[in-house]
């Protein structure tokens, strides 16, 4: 059966269960699982996946996606060669059958050090985006919940929004890489430095975002319905607000990692990133550019991936925005 | 509207002194020592003087006040006295690099015009691509013009400028070998010849920021245009019996770069800061290329006034946008 015959027919199921339901006698009781009236559910992210997958640019995009994540996750698994192993009597080799992508100055093979940079470079996205998002939303829904706490919240956002992020980024990354390496390991203290900094500079716009949501939420009726029988607060947001704004939220996740992603490798990218035996897709870019008139192909991988990964998340943000926008869905 | 304005100007204070504030703070908690380069050979109270040289041996919140008061106060003054020939800043001290020796605002001015030319120039052209692309691709939704235009634009936008840099440098650079691959600033344009070496050198630069630019903006003029294309004065327009240029050009155009422009204005300052990745491909000793030298040196009070600066661009171009939105759109009253 195809997609759009099983949704006809449920259409006419439900057409059929309301016209029933609405005629005068009926000896049933109604359901007592009115979610489940029919035997075929239809639940909002049924439909979303279903208007997600009518965009077409979307769906590459997340099989594309989904293959840079197995790349750099099962990757290394099939991959065995350690990605800082030197072997100088390599270096610099081609596209040969023992170093499919080749080796870099050191000998080092660009494959394994492509998977292990992905590895990093999608864990800061992933990383950042969740705190950026988490803070984002916590900080939107209290300003748009309590109406205490609007107006200071709110102007702390566009302060926070006034700051020239960048060289900020710049600043907390070299005045705090020493102090934080020393106390978690090189890798791991850069690794805590740039995800926080990046989370701490991004979740501006997601609480805005929020926050506006929140608003008009609070104005409908199961708010009130809920507030009349004396629900408290804290089960109020997480009952009936937070799963309503889910659909922006996810939205600016998606594209928080694409932000993620770029801010890092451009730290990196500057020097300011992560330590050099430690791979990351800006790092390898970095690291390549020195070379870049003898070996191109060492310079375009690593862009390559930063941009296909990007241009995917970007692209899944936008399916999922149109996918989650109800005017738009079902057309 | 007046009102508004001086409102958003006194908010803009307390703003701005917050920024510099937190800026302020962020280098003094930080551990790095502006001293640190200095030979072990140089005894400790030597070390101490120089330390008071450099005016470090107070209080931060004294040090923070004389910044302001040399930021506000003095450099204004300066510059008054440079203009006018007057005398009003005589005796008084600068805010002094701790790089090199010399006032920061000197060594800013000299970077400003590099930056401001490729920066600038990158942006005009960027806007001058993407507003016919949106105009276009938004009047033949889901043609064949409008489905690459949102592809390309969304790989634009996608793309790192640092990678687009390289890639324009590996190709146009060293494998055709058409323009030169790092930025001269020594270049000084005296004929036609140094005019076109200026030209072919500002080529790259500002092809790369250009297109990241475009892409932005190109998006959000479809966006607009197609919102401003379904509306009801559209219609009326056509009922009329206008044609279809005057009505897409004219009317819709009009309305549409409404929230364009106030996008445009908002994107500046980003693309002053973006401008740092970009100067750093190309080698263009700009602001942002200084800001990251001083980063790595330590250098203070360079540090502080280069990234104020860029919050007050910031500031300043948020207020524009806001004024600009009124003054184009007068169903928008902000008292």
């Amino acid at each position: 059966m195809t997609e759009t015959d099983r949704q006809a027919r449920l259409d006419t199921r439900e057409l059929v269960d309301e016209t029933a339901s609405a005629a005068p006698v009926t000896s049933d009781l109604p359901p007592d699982d009115p979610v489940h009236a029919g035997d075929q559910t239809r639940s909002q992210w049924r439909d979303v996946w279903r208007q997600f997958r009518s965009h077409k640019g979307a769906m590459v995009a997340l099989v594309l996606f989904a293959g840079v994540l197995l790349f750099v996750s099962i990757g290394p698994l099939l991959w065995t060669i350690d990605p800082t192993y030197v072997d100088i009597r390599a270096r610099n080799s081609g596209f040969v059958a023992a170093h499919p992508l080749g080796t870099d100055q050191l000998g080092r093979d660009m494959l394994a050090r492509l998977m292990a940079g992905g590895r990093v470079s999608i864990a800061v996205g992933l990383t950042a985006m969740i705190i950026a998002v988490t803070l984002g939303s916590f900080i939107g829904v209290m300003a748009g919940y309590f109406r205490r706490l609007d107006a200071p919240l709110m102007r702390m956002t566009e302060l926070f929004l006034a700051l020239p992020l960048l060289p900020l980024l710049l600043l907390m990354v070299t005045l705090f890489r020493e102090p934080l390496s020393q106390n978690f390991g090189p890798a791991m203290g850069i690794f805590i430095l740039i995800v926080s900094a990046i989370g701490a500079t991004s979740w501006m716009q997601s609480a805005r975002i929020v926050r506006g949501d929140v608003l008009g939420l609070k104005e409908r009726e199961f708010i009130l319905a809920a507030r009349s029988i004396g629900t408290p607060p804290r089960r109020m947001i997480l009952r009936h607000i937070l799963p309503n704004v889910m659909s922006p939220i996810m939205v600016a996740a998606t594209l928080g990692i694409a932000t993620a992603i770029i801010t890092e490798s451009a730290l990196s990218f500057l020097g300011l990133g992560f330590p050099p035996d430690f791979p990351t897709w800006g790092r390898l870019l970095y690291d390549a550019v020195d070379q870049m008139v003898l070996y191109p192909s060492r310079v375009i991988l690593p862009g390559v991936f930063i941009s296909l990964t990007v241009l995917c998340v970007n692209y899944i943000g936008d399916g999922l925005r149109d996918a989650m926008d109800p005017r738009i869905r079902g057309r | 509207m007046l009102n508004f304005t001086i409102r958003r100007l006194l908010l803009a204070i307390p703003t701005l002194l917050f920024i510099s504030l937190v800026i302020f703070l962020l280098l003094e908690a930080s551990p790095g020592d502006p001293l640190g380069d200095v030979p072990l050979t140089v005894p400790p109270e030597v070390k101490e003087r120089m330390r008071e040289a450099l005016g470090l041996g107070q209080a931060w919140y004294i040090r923070y006040v004389l910044w302001l008061k040399q930021f506000f106060w003095v450099e204004p003054l300066f510059w008054f006295d440079q203009v006018f020939g007057t005398s009003f800043s005589d005796g008084m001290q600068r805010i002094i690099s701790f790089q090199s020796r010399s006032p920061v605002f000197d060594v800013i001015a000299q970077r400003v015009p590099q930056t401001l030319i490729v920066v600038g120039m990158s942006y005009v052209v960027g806007v001058m691509i993407a507003i016919p692309i949106g105009i276009l691709s938004a009047y033949k939704q889901y043609s064949w013009f409008d489905q690459v235009g949102t592809f390309v634009s969304m790989i634009g936008f996608s793309m790192p400028t640092f990678f687009t840099g390289v890639v324009m440098i590996i190709i146009f650079g060293v494998k055709l070998q058409w323009f030169p691959s790092v930025y001269d600033t020594t270049l000084e344009v005296r004929d036609w010849d140094s005019f076109m070496a200026q030209v072919r050198q500002m080529v790259m630069p500002v092809t790369v920021l250009a297109l990241y630019n475009a892409a932005q903006v190109s998006r959000f003029m479809r966006a607009s245009m197609l919102d401003n294309l379904g509306q009801d004065y559209v219609r009326t327009a056509r009922a009329k019996g206008l044609g279809e240029r005057t009505v897409v050009l004219k009317h819709v155009l009009r309305n549409s770069l409404i929230p364009v422009v106030t996008v445009i204005a908002l994107g500046l300052p980003t693309v002053f800061g973006g401008a740092l990745i970009t100067e750093q491909v190309f080698k263009v000793n700009g602001l942002g290329q200084l800001l990251i030298t001083a980063i790595y040196a330590n250098d203070l009070p360079m540090v502080l006034t280069v990234t104020f600066l860029f919050a007050i661009l910031i500031v300043m171009f948020t207020l524009i946008a806001d004024i600009l939105y009124g003054v184009l759109d007068p169903r928008i009253r902000y008292d």
